[in-house]
């Protein structure tokens, strides 16, 4: 499937061809229509960001975000890897309803294989007049090239992206002014979508947009890739209708979890979404609607099933060495508040934590949120403070006073 | 020019083709992540060349490279190794394991081995989690890590071969692509 030949008997590309006879306002339309939203993590709808690219504004781009590096996601390394035509496919049509010149597809740089099967599809497409000039005999001009990201998980962060993109430090840009579909790569208008967005382009129109909407719920077209990992026993990708039952995916997709023990928590949308304690996680749909009324987020759909054996303090631990490594260093807030968080959090399961600790570390934590450039501050805080919140016995355990 | 790879001009050619002429220096990136590939490290000759390339101030070349955190000026052992520390790899098991290599390595994470051998990095989520625990050696990934396997990888390489990594990545779960 990840060969052009292959792809193409499975029909690749004929959708392409198919919008290329429609008026690029009309592919917009039907996009709108199946109510596809992104799958990077803020759920956005995808028509109305084609939408606002300004009128009379030229060079367009598509930036393809395949960063991939919320913790706990990894979906879009299924696409590139193994359908890297269907994401191209998708892109194409993108790049035609908003009349953009070019594609990249910025890939992280620990990608070493997926980058490959990637490079290696262009290749294919550039043969057979897919990509390049005068696309399948069209008037449509478009090149698509990748571009490697070098492990910074800030580079996922649309407006950081750029930047790197640019040849710079991945530091996001303040919003507003930079929203990229204005003011993007190079200050020019810029499409930033995710791997998996795209790749359901084609998918929108082979069902049409009815019969795509009607696979999710009505405000959630589609189906979504769900990443599951942590304590089950088939951890792995999941492609499901939007709104499918959590209890469903982890007890019966999922196996259920590891050695029979007990649920403790899902973290259900990567490491920056709240956690949710076995109760308030039963019976809860997976769309963007529920998840977030059961004080949540949906995120990038990986979701993480915490049992009775992990330690919350631990978690908690391991997250914030993560963005304590990852802060981009702009905000004072997020680089001093991420370290000295993580110091206090290690003090704790060293046995060395004071009570005080607790009420900093939830202060600190809310000191990030909100107060930031860009959406890592929240980022942090909010994970952080619901296990502070729903989990305070475990760490008061850790106390010596 | 001195003490740049061969092979790595021309690759940079090519990469500056990608990018609108006026915006040449969008190469950067990913003309410095070449160059690693083939020197293993980012030298003070490749940062020279880079700026005079690319058109920009050597300035700028240090502040990417000290940015980038799978960027290095100093060598890395024949093999480096990154293995993942985070989240979900962790729930399974990741932090002991970590420990394992790492007295199989006789190092600890931000070490060259004395032989210049191996190098290991605890890495942030390598997007691999529900293969867990995972690392990369050099380019190859593998994931689904036990002591075991850690031995016949280590074995392997300590034999100048390449252990045979999980590209494609295996499917788990219910992704309906279809596999040729
Ligand atoms: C800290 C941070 C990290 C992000 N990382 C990613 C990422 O790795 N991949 C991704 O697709 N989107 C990521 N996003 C979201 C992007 O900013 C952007 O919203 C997304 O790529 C838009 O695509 P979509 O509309 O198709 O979802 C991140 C956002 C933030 C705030
Ligand atoms: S919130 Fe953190 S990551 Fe985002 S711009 Fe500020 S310092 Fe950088
Ligand atoms: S947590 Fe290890 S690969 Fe994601």
């Amino acid at each position: 499937m990840h060969r052009l030949s292959v792809a193409r008997q499975h029909g690749a590309y004929e959708m392409l061809q198919k919008a290329l006879t429609m008026e690029p306002a009309q592919v917009v339309e039907l996009v709108k229509a199946s109510g596809l939203r992104g799958h990077g993590g803020a759920g956005f709808s995808a028509s109305l960001k084609w939408s606002f690219v300004p009128k009379d504004k030229f060079p367009r781009y598509v930036i393809v975000n395949a960063d991939e590096s919320e913790p706990g996601t990894f979906k879009d390394r299924l696409i590139l890897e193994r359908d890297p035509h269907a994401l191209l496919e998708g892109a194409l049509i993108c790049a035609w309803a908003v009349q953009a010149e070019a594609i990249y597809i910025y890939i992280r740089g620990e990608y070493f294989y997926p980058t490959k099967i990637v490079n290696q599809a262009i290749e294919e497409a550039r043969a057979n007049g897919l990509l390049g000039e005068r696309i399948l005999g069209s008037d449509f001009t478009c090149n698509a090239h990748t571009h490697p990201g070098a492990g910074m998980y800030i580079c996922g962060e649309e407006t950081g992206l750029i930047e790197s993109l640019e040849g710079k430090k991945g530091q996001p840009r303040f919003k507003p002014p930079y929203y990229p579909a204005a003011i993007g790569l190079w200050q020019v208008p810029t499409i930033v979508n995710n791997v998996e967005t795209l790749a359901a382009v084609p998918w929108v129109f082979r069902l049409g947009p009815e019969e795509f909407a009607a696979l999710g719920t009505p405000k959630n077209g589609g189906t979504c890739l769900f990443s599951l990992s942590g304590c089950v026993n088939n951890p792995g990708v999941y492609e499901l209708p939007m709104g499918f039952p959590l209890d469903g995916l982890i007890h019966n997709l999922g196996g259920g979890i590891l050695e029979n023990r007990k649920l403790k928590a899902v973290i259900p949308g990567g490491s920056s979404s709240p956690i949710l304690t076995a109760k308030e996680a039963r019976g809860i749909r997976l769309d963007f609607e529920s998840v977030a009324a059961a004080g949540s987020m949906l995120g990038s759909a990986a979701v993480m099933v915490v049992d009775e054996t992990i330690s919350i303090p631990r978690l908690l631990l391991w997250v914030l060495r993560f963005y304590a490594h990852e802060s981009c260093g702009q905000c004072t807030q997020c680089r001093e508040g991420t370290g000295w968080m993580l110091r206090l959090c290690k003090q704790l399961l060293e046995g060395k934590g004071k009570s005080r600790d607790l009420d900093d570390l939830y202060e600190i934590a809310d000191a990030v949120d909100g107060t930031t450039i860009c959406a890592f501050g929240p980022a942090v805080a909010w994970p952080t403070k619901s296990y502070l919140k729903k989990f305070r016995h475990e760490f008061e355990a850790l106390v010596r006073e | 020019m001195n003490g740049i790879p061969q092979g790595l001009e021309q690759k940079a050619n090519e990469i500056i083709l990608r990018y609108p002429p006026e915006h040449r220096n969008a190469a950067l990136v990913p003309v410095l992540f070449e160059a690693q590939k083939s020197l293993g490290y980012l030298s003070p000759e490749v940062e020279a060349w880079a700026a005079s390339t690319l058109g920009v101030t050597p300035v700028r070349v240090r502040e990417v490279i000290s940015f980038y955190s799978m960027m290095r000026r100093e060598p890395a052992g024949k093999y480096h190794i990154m293995f993942c520390h985070n989240v979900a790899c962790s729930m399974r098991g990741a932090e002991s394991l970590q420990r394992y290599l790492e007295s199989k390595l006789g190092i600890a994470a931000g070490e060259v081995t004395q032989d210049g051998l191996f190098s290991l990095a605890a890495v942030e989520c390598l997007g691999a989690c529900g293969w867990g625990p995972a690392m990369l050696v050099g380019e190859e990934q593998y994931f689904q890590l036990t002591q075991e396997k850690i031995d016949k990888i280590l074995d392997e390489l300590r034999q100048g071969r390449m252990p045979a990594g999980d590209s494609p990545t295996p499917l788990i779960g219910n992704v309906g692509l279809p596999t040729e």
